[in-house]
């Protein structure tokens, strides 16, 4: 009997490099990111955490391929996402990355049960597929019980969670998640970062923008980021690196 | 996304803004419902039309005294004396000179007083001779036509149209009853069936029909003045040798040449034709507002459209970060358009139909529903909701995602 000790080899998903956002409003130009250089592997739980204005929400929207690079490159899963038409990027959207966003963007007019089967809806999942798993999707956030409620009957903490089960409900490979627990209470913020864990557990590759220290804590990895610009880079086991070396 | 998902999708946003979506139909179904009221008026004037000539009889021409050439009018006829007499009549009867003219009815027509014991009606009187009934397609509810032998007598005998006979006589049948008409006593022998022209044509079931040779005595008249012949050919295929056979017979009998006659032949195609060249400039006009109006209303929707794309940008920027490929976008954006535009269609064609049963008892006019043009209204409104559609869609397909997220 022999014991084969290769360990998978860990692949990229994530490449980002040098990649720079600037925004052109009127006569000033923002740099909203100056040069960011990362790298996640599959199946990492990184936490980005950073002051308000720092850029986290710019470069989350770069990683989720809704807004691309003034400069700089960016390989998803080794492609070249400059290189993807608009109906691929589309298609990695819908079936590789779920989104919680900031401010939730729920849509007022559909129950919190449609809003959490959207996503479904562009895969082409038929409606019964698609209201069992949106409900399965509300029932991991404790919310089954509102599903037939609009986001305005709804607290901001129920619309934040609805946000996230709606980001589960692909079960996507990649959960880009901006500030989650930012409307909740500690037991409901234990919650969603237990959930996160179980899909870091899981295998997913999971990437938690915070401006917390307890809750970036929960990471493997913190990228720190300052105007722009990432100034560390810590792994739980220890190791600091200074973040244009990764 | 499957269209039957878009079409629920579309649907949803028109009925969350209910209000705004009927006022962006309303052009819509205002051009649609006039679409099919103008056609509908159009065709039941032709129709009425239609029947009016046909229920002057079949295969027939008409010869009226005086000329109607060109544009100076009617000639003759009225003055000192009609150019058309009993003699014409005769000459046009003979086969040797006319083989395709099957009868002839001359007619005199001459307003009178008729009175029925106490009631009183004042109706118009036709002599004619005992081929009227079938030239003019005629036929008696109850009673007979007058006969030769009371034609040759000038027999003191009339015919009534219903609508003169239900004046006179109110109740019971006027058959064997009597009557006066300028101090003459003349007894009914017969009631006409109505003429299948409708109602406003009452001219042809209020009459009083008398031998020629009565009417005559009854108008004083010494020479035999006609106020039409009535020609039937022997078949619709002999119709235009009948025409020329009776211009010819009676440019001789008049010594009058052909750029000069004093009288003019009517066919019933001719009659048809005059009348319903002016039904259809007014169905043109009438189709070319209704036009406009879809036009206007097509543009309404464009500019709803284009309204509803601005407002629900961020919608659609979140449609887009879940997975909505621009066709999606676009294809949803276009059925609502679509959607907007058939919903018109059909309110419009409903209240189209609905105008068509309603108008003819307020205006007495008769208005058709004509199913191809209440289809082709549904396909004008359905092409009106995608064309003009496809540009608000194209623009929502256009946003990207994250400009459209971040707009407020
Ligand atoms: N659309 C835009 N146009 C111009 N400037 C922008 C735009 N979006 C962001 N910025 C600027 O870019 C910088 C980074 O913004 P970003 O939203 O990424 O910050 P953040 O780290 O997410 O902050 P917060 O913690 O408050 O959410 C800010 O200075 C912001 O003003
Ligand atoms: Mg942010």
């Amino acid at each position: 009997m022999s014991t084969v000790l290769s360990a998978a080899p860990v692949r990229t998903i994530i490449d980002l490099a040098a990649v720079r956002k600037t925004y052109a409003t009127g006569a000033i130009a923002v740099e909203a990111l100056r040069g960011i250089d990362v790298r996640i592997a599959e199946g990492e739980y990184v936490a980005i955490i950073g002051p308000s204005g720092s850029g986290k929400s710019t470069l989350m929207h770069i990683l989720g391929c809704l807004d691309v690079p003034t400069e700089g490159r960016y390989e998803l899963a080794g492609r070249d996402v400059s290189d993807l038409a608009e109906a691929e990027l589309a298609h990695i959207r819908n079936r590789e990355i779920g989104f919680v966003f900031q401010q939730f963007n729920l849509l007022p007019d559909l129950t919190a049960l449609r809003n959490v089967a959207l996503p479904l809806v562009y895969a082409g999942v038929g409606t019964a597929e698609r209201e069992q798993r949106a409900l399965r999707a509300l029932d991991r956030v404790g919310l089954s019980e509102r599903a037939q409620h609009r986001p305005g009957e709804l607290s901001g903490g129920q619309q934040q969670r609805v946000a996230v089960a709606r980001a589960l409900v692909t079960e996507p490979s990649m959960i880009l998640a901006d500030e989650p627990t930012g409307n909740l209470d500690s037991v409901a913020s234990a919650d969603v970062l237990a959930l996160f864990r179980e899909l870091h557990d899981a295998g997913r590759t999971v990437v938690l923008i915070t401006h917390e220290n307890d809750i970036a804590a929960q990471a493997e990895r913190v990228i720190t980021i300052l105007d722009g610009e990432i100034r560390s880079s810590t792994s739980k086991s220890g190791d600091v690196r200074s973040g244009d070396l990764t | 996304m499957n269209w039957l998902e878009t079409l629920r999708t579309a649907a949803d946003a028109v009925r969350s803004h209910r209000l705004r979506s009927l006022l962006t139909m309303l052009g819509i179904v205002i051009g649609i419902s006039s679409v099919v009221l103008t056609v509908g008026l159009g065709l039941g004037a032709q129709d009425k039309v239609r029947s009016q000539i046909d229920a002057l009889g079949s295969n027939l021409l008409i010869v009226s005294p005086g000329s109607s050439t060109g544009s100076s009018g009617v000639r003759g006829g009225f003055g000192s004396a009609s150019s058309l007499t009993l003699a014409d009549a005769d000459a046009i009867a003979d086969s040797t000179v006319a083989p395709d003219v099957a009868q002839v009815a001359p007619t005199t027509s001459s307003s009178s007083a008729l009175a029925a014991g106490t009631t009183n009606w004042t109706s118009r009187i036709v002599g004619t001779t005992t081929t009227w009934p079938q030239v003019r397609a005629r036929t008696l509810t109850s009673g007979r036509f007058f006969t030769a032998a009371e034609l040759a007598t000038g027999a003191n005998v009339v015919v009534l149209g219903p609508d003169t006979a239900s004046q006179l006589f109110s109740r019971g049948n006027p058959v064997g009853q009597t009557i006066t008409a300028d101090g003459t006593t003349l007894t009914v022998i017969g009631v006409l069936a109505e003429s299948g022209a409708t109602s406003t044509t009452s001219s042809e079931d209020d009459l009083a029909v008398v031998p020629i040779t009565t009417a005559q005595r009854l108008s004083g008249a010494t020479s035999t003045a006609l106020a039409s012949l009535y020609v039937e050919a022997r078949s619709a295929g002999s119709l235009s040798a009948a025409y020329q056979e009776v211009n010819a017979a009676l440019l001789t009998a008049h010594d009058v040449t052909s750029s000069s006659p004093d009288f003019s032949i009517a066919t019933q195609d001719a009659l048809l034709s005059t009348a319903n060249s002016t039904n259809k400039t007014m169905t043109i006009l009438l189709a070319g507002i209704a036009a406009i109006s879809l036009l206007v209303g097509g543009i309404g929707v464009m500019n709803i459209m284009l309204v509803s794309v601005t407002e629900r940008v961020r919608e659609i920027g979140l449609r887009k970060a879940l997975g909505a490929t621009p066709s999606a976008i676009r294809r949803q954006f276009l059925i609502e358009a679509s959607l907007l535009g058939v919903s018109g269609g059909v309110i419009g064609a409903v209240i189209g139909v609905v105008g068509a049963v309603i108008l003819p008892s307020v205006i007495n006019q008769p208005v058709s529903i004509s199913a191809p043009a209440i289809l082709a209204a549904l396909g004008v409104a359905l092409g009106l909701g995608v064309g003009f559609g496809v540009y608000p869609a194209s623009r929502a397909a256009r946003l990207t995602p994250i400009d459209a997220l971040r707009s407020e």
